[in-house]
C-alpha cells in the first residue's frame, strides 16, 4: 500500500507537473492578453471541483475507455487514477508557481528585455531561474496533495492491495485502505491495519512540509 | 380580518386536524404500535445500508402513531454501527454481519437478528453465461480460471471484482460459496453494493457479488449450481449463500428501543421486511 500511495503521487506528479510549468510559462511569457487570462481562468475554475466529480466522471468516461483501448485489466487501475489525480493536482501546482513569478521584481523582465532576450529566453533564463524556490515548493505542495487525496484513488485505482507491479494493475493506496475498512468494520485487525496507515500517511505528510519549511527556510520564506 | 375568514380559516383547520386523526387512526388499528402509546423520546439508530429502508418505513410508522417519539436513521456501514451502539452514541447500531467475540467482550452488545439477506454472484447483462458451478466460481475468484472460454463463455479476460476485507457481503460470500478459499490479489475492490453493481454493470467481462435486494436489471444474478439465486430459494433453503441482518443494542435495551425492536419483529415488521427485498427470520 506504501508503494502504491507512493508510485500513484509520483507518477501524477510526472504528469501534471511539466503541464503545470509549461502552464506558468504560458502566462508569463509567451501568451500575453486574452488566451494567457483565459487559462489562468480555467485553471482556478478547476480548483473548485470537488474531487468526488473527478472520480466520477472518470469512473464512467476514463475507466470504459481505458478498458477498451488497452483490454488489459478492468480498467481500475493505477493508470486511471494517475490520470486522474494529475489533473486534480494540476491547479495546486500552478498556482503555486504563478504567484511565485508574480512576485519576482518587474525590473528583470524590463531588464532581460533591454538585453535584447527573446521571451522565450526570457522565460528559461531569467524566470526560471529566478523562481527555483517556488519550482520546488510547487513541486512538494503538489505531491503532498496527491498523497492526500482519498477520493480517487478509492474510485479509480481498483483497491487491490498488491504490489504495483504496472500501469495497469489494480493497487491500493494507504488513504483509500482507510477509507475502505472503516466503513465496515470495528474490531479486527484489518480495523487495526487502518491506524498503521494513518501513521505512515502522517509521517509523509509530515516529511512533506519539513521540506517545504526548509526550503522555505533557506530563502527568507515561501 | 372579517368574522367571516376567521371561520372558514378554522373551519378549514378543522377539516385537517381531522384529516390527520382519520390517517393516524388508519395506521393505528394495528395492535403492533400500542405498545407506543404513551412513551416518548428519541431512538437514534445508525450502522448497516442495507438496513435503511426496513428502519425507515417502521420508524415513519411509529412517529405518524406517536409524535412524541423521534427517530433517525443513519447510514455509516456495519462497523460505525458497532462503534456508535458500542460508545453510547445511538441507541441501535445495526450490522449485516453477527458480531465478532472482541465486539461482544468490549462493548457488552446484544444482537436481535431480523431478516435474511442473500449475496447473489453478479456478471454483465450481456454476458451470455447464466449459471455456474460453485465450483467454477471459486476457480474463478481464486485465480485458477481467468478467460471465460474456460466456463462456457465467450473469449475474454475475466474481470474480479471484490469487497473490502471486513465487508458483512464479502464475509457471506466468501464463507459460504468460497468455503473460505483464497480470492485473487489482483481482483479489484470496491466500497459498497451500489459501488459493485455500478463496476459490473459497465464492464462486460466483469463478475462481482452483491446482496440481492440490490440487484436489478442493470447486473444478471448468475445461477448457481442449478439455483436461482431469488428471495424463495433464499427462504426455503434452497439457495445456501445468506446473510442475516442484526439490530444490536448495548446490554438491555429501554423500554422504547425494546418496543421498537418488539414492532420489527412483529407481523407488522415483517410486512415491512418483505416490502424491503428482504426475508423475514421465523
Amino acid at each position: 500500500m506504501c508503494a502504491g500511495s507512493l508510485a500513484l503521487a509520483i507518477l501524477s506528479l510526472v504528469v501534471a507537473y511539466p503541464a503545470a510549468l509549461g502552464i506558468c510559462t504560458l502566462v508569463h511569457g509567451l501568451a500575453r492578453g486574452l488566451s494567457a487570462r483565459f487559462l489562468l481562468a480555467l485553471v482556478h475554475f478547476m480548483t473548485s471541483i470537488p474531487t468526488v466529480v473527478y472520480g466520477f466522471v472518470s469512473v464512467f468516461l476514463l475507466v470504459p475507455r481505458l478498458r477498451e483501448w488497452f483490454a488489459v485489466g478492468s480498467g481500475f487501475s493505477l493508470l486511471a487514477a494517475v490520470l486522474t489525480l494529475s489533473l486534480l493536482i494540476l491547479p495546486t501546482i500552478t498556482l503555486v508557481l504563478h504567484s511565485r513569478m508574480e512576485q519576482l521584481d518587474p525590473t528583470l523582465r524590463l531588464a532581460a528585455e533591454a538585453m535584447g532576450f527573446t521571451p522565450v529566453q526570457q522565460v528559461r533564463c531569467v524566470l526560471l531561474p529566478a523562481a527555483a524556490r517556488g519550482l520546488t515548493a510547487a513541486a512538494v505542495l503538489g505531491f503532498g496533495r496527491a498523497v492526500g487525496d482519498t477520493l480517487v484513488s478509492l474510485m479509480l485505482a481498483g483497491n487491490a492491495a498488491q504490489f504495483p507491479h504496472s500501469l495497469f494493475a489494480s493497487i491500493r493506496t494507504l488513504t483509500a485502505h482507510i477509507g475502505l475498512v472503516l466503513a465496515t468494520d470495528s474490531q479486527s485487525m484489518a480495523y487495526q491495519s487502518v491506524f498503521a496507515a494513518g501513521l505512515l500517511l502522517f509521517l509523509l505528510t509530515g516529511a512533506v512540509s519539513l521540506l517545504i519549511r526548509k526550503s522555505g527556510g533557506k530563502n527568507r520564506g515561501l | 380580518m372579517s368574522t367571516r375568514t376567521t371561520k372558514s380559516i378554522c373551519r378549514v383547520a378543522l377539516v385537517v386536524f381531522a384529516l390527520i386523526l382519520w390517517s393516524s387512526a388508519g395506521t393505528a388499528s394495528a395492535a403492533a404500535l400500542d405498545s407506543f402509546a404513551g412513551l416518548e423520546g428519541t431512538i437514534d439508530i445508525a450502522g448497516g445500508t442495507a438496513h435503511i429502508p426496513v428502519m425507515t418505513d417502521a420508524a415513519k410508522n411509529i412517529m405518524t402513531f406517536n409524535p412524541k417519539i423521534r427517530i433517525t436513521v443513519e447510514g455509516g456501514g456495519s462497523g460505525i454501527g458497532v462503534q456508535k451502539v458500542g460508545e453510547g452514541l445511538v441507541s441501535i447500531g445495526n450490522t449485516g454481519r453477527a458480531l465478532s467475540e472482541e465486539e461482544i467482550a468490549k462493548y457488552g452488545l446484544k444482537s436481535y437478528p431480523f431478516a435474511l439477506d442473500g449475496v447473489a454472484v453478479i456478471i454483465h447483462p450481456d454476458n451470455p453465461l447464466s449459471g455456474l458451478a460453485a465450483e467454477q466460481i471459486r476457480d474463478i475468484f481464486s485465480g485458477k480460471i481467468t478467460n471465460w472460454k474456460e466456463v462456457g463463455g465467450k473469449d475474454g479476460a475475466i474481470h474480479l471484482f471484490t469487497r473490502d476485507e471486513a465487508s458483512g457481503t464479502r464475509e457471506v460470500f466468501w464463507e459460504k460459496l468460497l468455503k473460505k478459499g483464497p480470492i485473487a490479489t489482483g481482483a479489484n475492490v470496491v466500497a459498497s453494493n451500489g459501488a459493485m453493481k455500478s463496476a459490473v454493470a459497465q464492464d462486460k467481462d466483469a463478475i462481482g457479488y452483491a446482496g440481492i435486494g440490490h440487484v436489478d436489471q442493470t447486473v444478471k444474478a448468475v445461477v448457481l449450481d442449478g439455483v436461482a439465486p431469488s428471495q424463495e430459494n433464499a427462504m426455503n433453503g434452497s439457495y445456501p449463500v445468506v446473510r442475516k441482518l442484526y439490530m444490536n443494542t448495548r446490554g438491555e435495551p429501554s423500554k422504547l428501543v425494546k418496543a421498537f425492536i418488539d414492532y420489527i419483529l412483529s407481523p407488522e415488521g415483517v410486512a415491512i421486511i418483505t416490502k424491503s427485498g428482504y426475508l423475514p427470520l421465523k
